[in-house]
């Protein structure tokens, strides 16, 4: 394993670049938005990778391992750009000049509560956000 | 400006959250997704085990209930940041 450090450098980097965007990189905007850090991260491990297989006397072993690193290199990339935008489209939902539909949910205490209500008492408005839940 | 979050979790759930994290603005739950579907912001099956769940949306509505600004995002990964809502807030009287 030491003889070919640059090989499992890179997929241990590969791994890592993966879990890190999710652990650590997910919580800033700035690495979160476009994942910057971990497309560099990835980048050093492919380099890493393809160097282990060139020097490599087991070309078919370090093949192997350099084909797993760089999917999750491929898988990551699919995670952030083609699921991370699957989402409907919500043409009907409701526009800048239109009247916000109003409706009647519990609070977290199971209090019944109207957006109508809550406008009542918001004289500089109401912030709307719909989040996923499952926390 | 009043914050005010929905999701599809049970009241305890989202009490749990808000405890959890300190905030003290109001939960709403909706787990029929009924404000949810009302807005069209319905993600089918995109919860655990298949459940409906809200897609990420938020909207400004001013006192008179008129929405002043909103943001839907396109990528699940891409919020609204606060500086943003704060900014579409101080436009509202």
């Amino acid at each position: 394993m030491m003889k070919n450090w640059r090989l499992w450098t890179g997929f241990l980097l590969s791994i890592a670049a993966f879990i890190s965007y999710f652990a650590f990189f997910y919580r800033f905007p700035i690495t979160r938005d476009v994942p910057w850090v971990n497309f560099i991260l990835f980048v050093a491990a492919t380099v890493l990778l393809i160097a282990g297989v060139r020097r490599s006397q087991r070309k078919i072993w370090s093949g192997i391992v350099a084909f797993l690193g760089i999917a999750v290199f491929a898988f990551f990339v699919f995670a952030v750009t083609v699921a991370s935008r699957r989402l409907p489209p919500s043409h009907g939902a409701p526009h800048v000049g239109q009247k916000a539909p109003d409706f009647t949910l519990l609070d977290s205490n199971g209090k019944s509560v109207t957006l109508s209500g809550l406008l009542a008492n918001s004289p500089r408005g109401v912030l709307l956000v719909f989040y996923r839940g499952y926390w | 400006m009043r914050p005010v979050v929905i999701s599809v979790d049970a009241p305890q759930v989202s009490e749990n959250l808000r405890r959890k994290v300190g905030y003290t603005f109001t939960f709403l739950s909706d787990p029929n997704t009924e404000a949810i579907r009302r807005y069209d912001l319905l993600h089918k099956g995109a919860g655990e085990n298949g459940h409906d769940i809200a897609r990420p949306a938020e909207f400004l509505i001013d006192r008179s209930g008129t929405v002043r600004w909103t943001n839907l995002t396109e990528d699940l990964r891409i919020r609204a940041r606060p500086e943003q809502m704060l900014a579409a807030a101080r436009e509202v009287r």
